[in-house]
């Protein structure tokens, strides 16, 4: 066998891994990894470090929800391709074909000397390593008039759920010819897409049900992930019907009234019917109290191994992560789950550690069988998660490849759902 | 089906592609392949576990129907009698073919026909470019290739579950090693398999071929 230069690096850090991985041991005789969020990094981390160590790494996952929603799919819910109960996940197999302590309580405190995390519910869990997986939160005054106490009235519906039920509820209310406003999000957010694709499923169900509604698109933005084929893909299926308004026209000079369901735009009062707010975002709340992340909200890895850059203890997966180059996506944060657990391992047991790679492919749904996607793969670089070469769909795609990619994306779905949840 | 090759991958490969040069004397009367046609004889594909003289819409002798009828399905250690001198196997056949005297072209040909015997996920392989020998003959480490697999198993499911994509378990890794190179190099299409192709070497793909391989 011929060895090229990546299989060298390779085997120098399997080599390396092995000569300085000493033995770390908690109380009970074995190493600890304790993962705060059991989404698509959490969940994922959790089942690869358990099911590759072997019962050797004593592994603890806390979530607070006990039913876990996709916000991957949630979108398609929303226009009447996927029954809610489809896209809700249970963490009983972590727990009982992998031995993994699912703790269904939120984590408060990380106290980085002592290496424990605290619980809401006032329980304190020693760690060796802690994988941080919060996804995201929203940054606090990001739409002027907007806050947590309105998401009732204006829905974010972007962390699945109750919200997105709420969503849906609305949108198949909405009076007749009535208007869907959203208000998108500034770069960077979670799902790229994702915005987008929803508006493509609020569409669909609007042409089915209530044929002269509108949608409105306030964004701040000048331009969005797979633009040209969102938008000729609305052109085919919905004319006339959205109409976006770009930072050009003041879509990033908004403010709502959640009481009197208005959306001002650099200060022309719109009246909408139902108004989807998507604030800007930043890492989840316990990545900041932690302290792992920057004056931009986000916590900067290094792609290696996604550990902190403050704090060689601590990994930080998935959206809450500063990486590089790959998009917030569920398919980002489970393919740096896996090289973060191989990683982990090797640093808690000297199993063998491989080289960093990354993949990420994000599905878009714009109609019936109507189905897009973009990805790329990644290489782990002294300075970040750096993209290799990457791929998008064309626009003019004949019915049977859009079909074939939306049949593909549902084999995703599958497929990493058992890869997250077992 | 899935194929119980028991010699290593490697030195199969290397068996597949001789027999390939072997199958040249066979050629004119019988294809094989995704395209293969009925010629004098019937085409080969899925040959081991035919019962013989049934290929739809073939011509046969007498004898070789009767052979069929009388039990004979087609087996590596039968057809490996039956190449060595047709005529004293099958009389009357009407394959005109003398045989092939030397046993290792008739095991070389069994292991490219054997090639065409697989289900239909893995049987389009054979529209795809041949590899080079040295390439299908690099040894895979199974336990990089579960660690490269990991990013695989994020839609194609580990348990074999086919749900909108095809398994990729069990395969020969003469065929993965095959479909894999037939992404890389852009001859199939399919974008997502040609990124994650294309991120691979040569070594990952054999890692890859010999991880999935060994799971069931």
């Amino acid at each position: 066998m011929k060895l090229n230069r990546r299989l060298f690096i390779g085997s120098s850090v399997v080599a390396a891994a092995s000569l300085s991985a000493p033995m770390v041991l908690g109380a009970t005789g074995k190493p600890r990894v304790v993962i705060i969020g059991g989404g698509a990094g959490g969940a994922t981390a959790a089942r690869y470090i358990a099911k590759g160590s072997k019962g050797a790494i004593d592994v603890t996952l806390i979530e607070p929800t006990r039913t876990y929603y996709t916000c991957f799919f949630s979108n398609l819910y929303i226009g009447g391709f996927r029954d809610f109960n489809s896209i809700g996940h249970t963490y009983g197999k972590l727990a009982a074909e992998y031995g993994i302590n699912v703790v269904h309580d939120w984590a408060v405190g990380v106290d980085r000397d002592a290496k424990s995390v605290t619980l809401a519910g006032g329980g304190k869990l020693a760690y060796d390593r802690l994988i941080i997986s919060p996804g995201i939160d929203f940054k606090e005054g990001a739409v002027e008039g907007w806050d947590l106490s309105s998401q009732n009235k204006m829905p974010h519906a972007y962390k699945a759920g109750s919200q997105t039920q709420l969503l849906k509820a609305q949108v198949d209310a909405m009076p007749a010819g009535g208007t869907f406003a959203m208000v998108a999000p500034p770069n960077p957010f979670r799902c790229p897409p994702g915005p987008y694709e929803r508006v493509s499923m609020v569409a669909h169900q609007l042409k089915a049900n209530n044929p002269t509604a509108k949608i409105l698109i306030v964004d701040p933005k000048p331009k969005f992930s797979k633009q040209g084929l969102f938008e000729e893909g609305w052109n085919n299926h919905y004319a006339g019907m959205i109409e976006r308004v770009g930072p050009d026209f003041g879509g990033d000079m908004v403010s709502v009234n959640p009481d009197e369901m208005t959306v001002t735009i650099d200060g022309e009062v719109n009246k909408v019917d139902v108004c989807n707010v998507i604030p800007a975002m930043k890492a989840g709340k316990i990545a900041d109290i932690a302290g792992v992340t920057n004056d931009k909200g986000w916590a900067p890895v290094n792609a290696v191994d996604m550990s902190s850059k403050m704090d060689a203890n601590i990994h930080v997966l998935g959206d809450a992560s500063q990486q590089g180059d790959m998009p917030k996506s569920g398919f980002s944060a489970n393919s740096q789950a896996k090289v973060c657990a191989n990683a982990v391992r090797g640093a808690l047991t000297g199993s063998k550690v491989f080289p960093a790679k990354f993949a990420n492919t994000c599905w878009s749904l714009i109609n019936e069988d109507d189905g897009i996607k973009v990805g790329a793969s990644y290489e782990a670089t002294a300075e970040k998660i750096k993209k290799i070469d990457g791929f998008v769909s064309k626009t003019g795609e004949n019915a049977e490849t859009r079909k074939e990619t939306f049949e593909e994306s549902v084999g995703w779905y599958n497929g990493i759902s058992t890869d997250m949840f077992g | 089906m899935i194929l119980a090759i028991s010699m290593p991958w490697f030195a199969f490969a290397n068996e597949v592609e001789r027999g390939e040069k072997v199958f040249k004397k066979c050629r004119s009367c019988h294809q094989v392949g995704a395209k293969a046609k009925i010629k004098n004889g019937p085409p080969l594909n899925g040959l081991i576990g035919r019962i013989a003289g049934t290929y739809e819409g073939a011509k046969y002798s007498d004898a070789m129907q009767s052979a069929g009828a009388g039990g004979l399905t087609w087996t590596e250690a039968n057809l490996d009698q039956f190449l060595t001198k047709p005529r004293s196997f099958v009389a009357h056949t009407s394959m005109s073919f003398s045989g092939l005297k030397k046993s290792k072209d008739r095991a070389a040909v069994i292991a490219y026909l054997m090639t065409f015997n697989v289900d239909a996920g893995m049987l389009a392989a054979k529209d795809d470019p041949a590899i080079n020998a040295e390439i299908l003959a690099m040894v895979g480490d199974v336990e990089y290739g579960e660690y490269l697999g990991s990013s695989c198993v994020t839609c194609h499911q580990v348990d074999g579950t086919d749900q909108g994509l095809p398994s990729i378990t069990g395969w020969p890794s003469a065929a993965f090693v095959t479909v894999m190179h037939a992404y890389k190099n852009k001859h199939r299409d399919n974008p997502v398999m040609q990124q994650h192709a294309g991120a691979l070497s040569n070594e990952e793909i054999a890692a890859l071929a010999a991880y999935f391989e060994s799971v069931q």
